[in-house]
């Protein structure tokens, strides 16, 4: 048995203090940054990710904003444009519908309609997904749309590490980055190496690896995924778990992979069904690799309905591990 | 607080050379017009026929370094910065050598070299893009000055409202340029707002501003000089307002159901270049042989903008989902 390698030294964070630690980091490395937001600076960032952070860097650099989400995001894009490296967040992605023209109008089509003259290298951050009882106008989670657009990248990090990781990367991208914060994860703890830095944002992870059947998911919904892999384990299944991390792009060659080896797939996505990217998931999964396929592909996604605030209703709407035990028994023929 | 600079140099040759700005952008446009029946050009295009003394008066005050975001209707602004017409004729004609690459078209005109970031055809949409080069300026300390160009029809948009209160909020060196032609798409002023007084939106948000004759191009050059001045010094935003008048349709597929043709040929007797060079030939200060020249030298400009246009080449379609992110340096 080969010597024991030394752990590298780690702590329990949570995730929202390793966002923070992100953004802190990223601001003293490169002078070009700044966070612009509602209530980024005094109050501390909706959520608390942003606390503390005015005191340190100053009201130049956390910028709190008016509630006017196209015209800060826009100003995001355009600072971004004079050679600014902004993170413009939104408190939550349903408020960023107000900023959609200028995502999608502008920030993910300046290059491609300039010819490659001007690129837009803008991060924004926002939180998604349902939980807290804040009902159908705080709650949804749209990062599936977002991930329809060419042009921009749609990250979603579900560990510690790569809310801690995400964000740096992201940054060095010459073109607009959207990362995806689902609002469960915020208080959620793991342990993170001391010397934790940048991770890549191009692939996907197999988080749980197995042999019987794929569960594909990410943000939030990856928790209650790794819990319904354990049920599984106890019925005898061992479910291999794919965290997706990039929702645009997609990361085709693990899915496959992972695919051709367990021959089912189950996806578990807290966007809704209908024209949804477990849709997307499942109808590649089909181009590529429908001969591996020894059962049809299921979806695990929320209620058709917008988010109701009663929580037993909440919970009924998006993705519990018993559904996806339930899913992936019924790819099993195990019912 | 207008410094004596700051005053127009009324030399005939710097008279001649509004004239002949003026006149280039009126010729060129003709030109596309007639390249649009002939299928040249395709798509929307949106001329800028009587509102040319904004662009030529405005635009030759900022400096090089100075930025520009414009509209849909923006080829006069490009014409005026110094975008080469004939990148300018190629990108219409989708050609790979136009000033985006032929991924734009006549709404989508960007160029780097002169810091034009683009006409914008969403309305209002270009607005909040000029707050955020500000800002960047701003948090540099560099003294560069961004103008933003928008139609009257840009004020009922929210970006419009959001982007002077930011302005205002973190003084912003923002040059807000309101184009009045007094018809969004086809309605009038008095249909889209409630305050016709389009420079007192500005009042509002406590930012300086002036409503000037867009039709006179000497005025809107003293107007814009004041202005740059003042955003130049006190590294806060100031609104321009120019009234003036389209004299063509919206578009191209525009029948202009909206209106007189009275009305229209009223306004054409106001029409900037006519009112101009009326003015000069009242004065004597322009001699026929210099219209010859002007007209001959234009004629001269486009007729190469059109052979660039012609002899440009198709991008291969090999290369369609280029430029949708960037590429790694080769």
């Amino acid at each position: 048995m080969p010597p024991q390698m030394t752990q590298p030294a780690t702590t329990e964070i949570t995730y929202r203090d390793a966002m923070r630690e992100a953004i802190r980091d990223a601001l003293r490395r490169d002078d070009r940054v700044f966070l612009m937001g509602e209530d980024v600076g005094r109050y501390g960032g909706c959520y608390g990710v942003s606390k503390g952070l005015l005191a340190e860097f100053g009201a130049e650099r956390i910028r709190d904003t008016p509630l006017s989400e196209s015209g800060f995001t826009g100003a995001g894009i355009g600072a971004a444009m004079a050679g600014m490296r902004p993170i413009v967040e939104l408190m939550t992605v349903n408020f960023s519908l107000l900023a959609l023209d200028q995502i999608l109008n502008t920030a993910a089509t300046v290059r491609h309609m300039s010819g490659n003259q001007f690129g837009v290298p803008l991060v924004i951050r926002m939180a998604t997904g349902a939980g807290r009882q804040l009902a159908a106008q705080h709650s949804h989670s749209l990062e599936g749309w977002y991930a329809h657009i060419p042009g921009i990248k749609v990250l979603a990090p579900a560990t510690v590490e790569d809310a801690r990781g995400m964000l740096w990367t992201a940054l060095q991208d010459p073109d607009p980055v959207l990362i995806f914060e689902n609002v469960m994860l915020y208080g959620m703890t793991g342990r993170l190496a001391a010397d934790a830095g940048p991770v890549d944002i191009a692939s996907a992870a197999v988080r749980r690896p197995g042999r019987d059947i794929s569960l594909i998911t990410y943000g939030g919904s990856l928790w209650k995924t790794l819990e319904a892999a354990a049920v599984l384990a106890g019925e005898n299944i061992d479910a291999e778990v794919i965290d997706l991390r990039s929702l645009r792009p997609l990361d085709d060659a693990t899915i496959m992979a992972s695919v051709a080896r367990t021959r089912r797939a189950v996806i578990i996505d807290e966007g809704w069904r209908s024209g949804s990217l477990s849709a997307e998931i499942g109808m590649r999964i089909v181009e590529q690799v429908f001969w591996e396929l020894d059962a049809p592909i299921g979806r695990v996604c929320s209620a058709e309905v917008p988010i109701p605030y009663a929580r037993h209703l909440e919970n009924a709407a998006i993705p519990q591990v018993p559904g996806i035990v339930a899913a992936a028994k019924a790819a099993l023929g195990r019912v | 607080m207008t410094a004596p600079t700051d005053k127009p140099h009324l030399s005939r040759e710097h008279m001649l050379g509004l004239l002949k700005e003026m006149i280039r952008i009126r010729r060129f446009e003709d030109k596309c017009a007639e390249l649009y029946t002939r299928e040249k050009i395709r798509g929307f295009l949106h001329l800028y026929d009587g509102e040319e003394a904004v662009a030529v008066g405005a635009i030759p005050v900022l400096e090089k370094r100075d930025r520009i975001v414009a509209t849909y209707r923006e080829h006069g602004h490009a014409l005026v910065r110094g975008v080469p017409m004939t990148t300018v004729l190629a990108e219409m004609y989708g050609k790979q050598e136009g000033c985006s690459r032929g991924r734009g078209g006549s709404m989508h005109l960007f160029d780097r070299a002169t810091n034009f970031y683009g006409g914008n055809a969403i309305v209002g949409g270009g607005l909040p893009m000029s707050i955020g080069l500000a800002l960047a300026d701003r948090m540099r300390g560099d003294d560069t000055v961004t103008a933003c160009f928008f139609g009257e029809g840009a004020v009922a948009e929210g970006e419009f409202h959001e982007s002077l209160n930011l302005a205002a909020l973190w003084e912003l060196p923002v040059l807000f340029v309101c184009e009045n032609n007094l018809y969004a798409m086809g309605t009038a002023l008095a249909l889209s707002e409630s305050e016709t007084e389009i420079q007192r939106k500005a009042g509002c948000y406590r930012i300086a501003s002036e409503a000037v004759d867009g039709m006179d191009v000497i005025a809107v050059e003293a107007a814009a000089r004041r202005a740059v001045h003042a955003v130049r010094e006190s590294r806060k935003p100031y609104f321009l307002e120019c009234r003036t008048y389209r004299l063509r349709a919206h578009s191209m597929f525009d029948a202009q159901l909206y209106r007189d043709k009275a009305e229209v040929e009223a306004w054409r007797h106001k029409e900037p270049i006519v009112r101009f060079q009326g003015w000069l030939e009242a004065n004597h200060m322009v001699h026929p042989e210099d219209l010859a020249r002007i007209e001959a030298e234009v004629a001269a400009e486009i007729a190469e903008a059109v052979a660039f246009g012609e002899a440009g080449t198709w991008e291969p379609v090999e290369q369609l989902t280029r430029f949708t992110f960037a590429e790694a340096e080769g």
